[in-house]
């Protein structure tokens, strides 16, 4: 990081990335920052960011959302970068909550004012810069486990005070509450709950692939080719095979699966988590060093034994690795669900794009990347912490 | 659809050829003469219903499918390396923690999300599906041709260094060459998404085999929803497989195998 060798004299000092930042973020402020429309459907006016208030609050929103870019330059100073990113996420907010408002004011009952191109490539670059001064910390998981619970604190602060539900996505909410909690809790239930049987089977299908390997890579290819199959296609294909089951078993049906809606969905993403559960799991397994197999072996422990107190723990990164490629590819395919009557966020989005409705697709979507980078985050805290544990046993 | 070793018995060399030809034929006829396939799709076909989609040709569909995730897999490729090589490059330096981070962010996305995204900013049709093919093709591209670029064996690079090849000859002749394996292994993974994230592209009226299958959701024909999706599921396989023989072979060359 330190060697500027290759930065022109003048620029000695300044992060090229947040030079690259302020750049765009200059760029940005000439698209329109919001959107006024005259209801829900119709194509809007797009605003500058200096037209949405008047100059008593854009004013001082510019000036702070200059300044936070301004303070991503300098390269050595990574805390004070974080903080500037911070400060013009802030302005941003501000920007945008005192704009809504403003232009709300003079405008019809059914009129929608929503974030427009420049909001969003602005909110984009602060959260690029937030990003590289992160990487730049190098923060360890205890540090970022705080940092992602202040950063959803945060979210949900803003979310719960009201200060977004003047924007157009935020009407669209507000009409659909209960239905929204109910997708979060099916999505939820479709991405963890499949996450869950597809461990159940996986790890012990992992250890039995690696204790037997006639049966590793025949097991893999079937693995990888479930895997190649398009996730429309996987979904549309259960249907009639849990039809099919349902009508030969009627117990099941009893049991409220049916052929259509969450259960094909349910079914379709336990297929596709097996693979990285079983490879990582196989994986994981062969990593552990021969002399630590082999010393366990001289003390007399089973081959269970082994497994449980040698292999399992030593392979446990990569085994977790597996499950956050899992977790976080079952989120986003748990959208396709909302195709086939499944629920979950894909409702909205689907809906949105019948209807097109950016706002509901955007309350569809957003939660899921959402959803998705929080996994990702915690699993990889949790795949540190478990890399680091071993070390302090020794 | 592994291929067996070179000493392998005959049989287990010929078998994989002889699936992998199967499913091409197979492919071709449910492409080019779908009405072969009535009889065995009009039992779960509905009652009185259609059995066989004729409301477009399914070789347009196919093609314009496989034109899409061409065209999008493409660019991408052709950006994510570029992006690779500069920021594997002395003065791209300052860029790679970032890049790696976007990379990283980026994945999390999931692919319909980037599709029903770019409908906002894009329109319906054929546009947000190309966009979101693309951006969503870069991330596997870009991390595996930056893990290429960054892990070849430095007595190489050194011995490259040392025969007076230039930095662009060294490029180009050696450090792209033994990169191509796990370059073309993100590259395989970018189709195969790309292919599936298509399919999706009918619901934001791009024309795509995904059409197939989302008429037979909407009427609830189950013979529609099982034509579609054996025709996409059967590229894909064939699709992915292919460019494993090619990382295979081109591996085998560079002797990275």
């Amino acid at each position: 990081m330190s060697d500027t060798a290759t930065t022109p004299a003048g620029l000695r000092g300044l992060s090229p990335p947040g030079l690259l930042f302020a750049v765009l973020g200059a760029v940005s402020l000439l698209l329109p920052f919001m959107t006024l429309r005259a209801n829900r459907i119709v194509a809007g006016e797009g605003l500058p960011a200096w037209q949405i208030a008047e100059p008593g609050i854009t004013l001082p929103g510019l000036t702070v959302l200059a300044l936070g870019l301004a303070l991503g330059l300098p390269a050595s100073r990574p805390a004070l970068r974080l903080g500037g990113a911070l400060l013009a996420l802030a302005a941003l907010i501000f920007l945008l909550t005192n704009g809504a408002t403003a232009l709300m004011q003079d405008a019809g009952d059914y009129a929608r004012v929503s974030p427009a191109s420049g909001f969003w490539c602005l909110l984009a670059v602060t959260l690029l810069l937030a990003a590289d001064a992160l990487a730049q910390m190098r923060p360890g998981p205890a540090l970022r486990a705080v940092l992602l619970a202040g950063a959803l604190g945060a979210l949900w602060a803003t979310l719960a005070s009201g200060l977004l539900s003047e924007l157009s996505i935020g009407i669209e909410y507000a009409s659909r509450a209960s239905g929204f909690a109910r997708a979060t809790v099916r999505h939820l239930w479709l991405s963890l709950g499949s996450l869950a049987v597809a461990a159940a089977i996986g790890f012990p299908l992992g250890i039995a692939c690696h204790r037997v390997p006639a049966m590793r890579a025949a097991t893999l290819a079937t693995l990888s080719f479930v895997q190649t199959i398009p996730s429309l296609a996987m979904f549309g294909i259960m249907i009639p095979l849990l039809g099919a089951l349902v009508t030969a078993l009627p117990a099941l049906q009893a049991m409220g699966i049916a052929g259509i809606g969450f259960a094909p969905a349910f079914v379709a993403l336990v297929l596709y988590s097996l693979l990285p559960v079983v490879a990582n799991t196989v994986a994981g397994l062969d990593a552990a060093p021969k002399p630590a197999i082999e010393a366990a072996r001289g003390m007399g422990l089973t081959p269970m034994q082994r497994l449980w107190q040698v292999e399992l723990p030593l392979g446990l990164p990569v085994l977790l690795a597996g499950v956050r490629i899992v977790l976080v590819q079952n989120i986003g395919l748990a959208v396709i669900a909302g195709l086939i009557g499944g629920g979950g966020y894909g409702t909205f989005v689907f809906q949105g794009l019948n209807q097109t409705a950016t706002d509901l697709i955007l309350l569809g979507a957003l939660p899921t990347v959402l959803l998705a980078m929080v996994a990702a985050i915690t699993m990889d805290i949790l795949v540190d912490l478990s890399r680091r544990t071993p070390e302090h046993a020794r | 659809m592994t291929t067996a070793p070179r000493n392998a018995p005959m049989a287990l060399r010929v078998a994989p050829m002889a699936l992998r030809l199967a499913l091409i034929i197979l492919l071709a006829a449910l492409v080019l003469a779908p009405g072969l396939f009535e009889p065995v799709f009009a039992p779960i076909a509905p009652v009185g219903g259609p059995v066989i989609y004729t409301r477009s040709s399914l070789l347009s569909l196919s093609l314009s499918h496989l034109g899409l995730v061409a065209a999008a897999s493409l660019a991408s490729t052709i950006v994510a390396v570029t992006l690779a090589i500069l920021v594997t490059r002395p003065a791209g330096e300052a860029f790679r923690p970032l890049s790696r981070s976007i990379t990283n962010i980026g994945q999390t996305f999931p692919p319909v999300a980037v599709l029903a995204l770019a409908v906002p900013a894009l329109g319906f049709g054929v546009g947000p599906t190309l966009v979101a093919l693309f951006l969503y093709g870069l991330l596997p591209i870009f991390e595996n041709a930056m893990t290429g670029l960054t892990t070849l064996p430095p007595q190489v690079l050194e011995a490259a260094r040392g025969t007076g090849l230039s930095r662009r000859q060294r490029l180009w002749q050696v450090e792209l060459p033994l990169a191509a394996p796990v370059i073309l292994a993100g590259i395989r993974l970018s189709l195969v998404i790309a292919l599936g994230t298509a399919t999706i592209g009918s619901t934001v009226a791009a024309r795509t085999l995904g059409e197939v299958i989302i008429a037979g959701l909407l009427t609830s024909n189950t013979a529609f929803v099982l034509q579609g999706g054996l025709i996409v599921g059967l590229f894909a396989a064939l699709l992915y497989d292919a460019m494993v023989q090619i990382e295979r072979r081109l591996a085998r060359r560079m002797g990275r195998s």
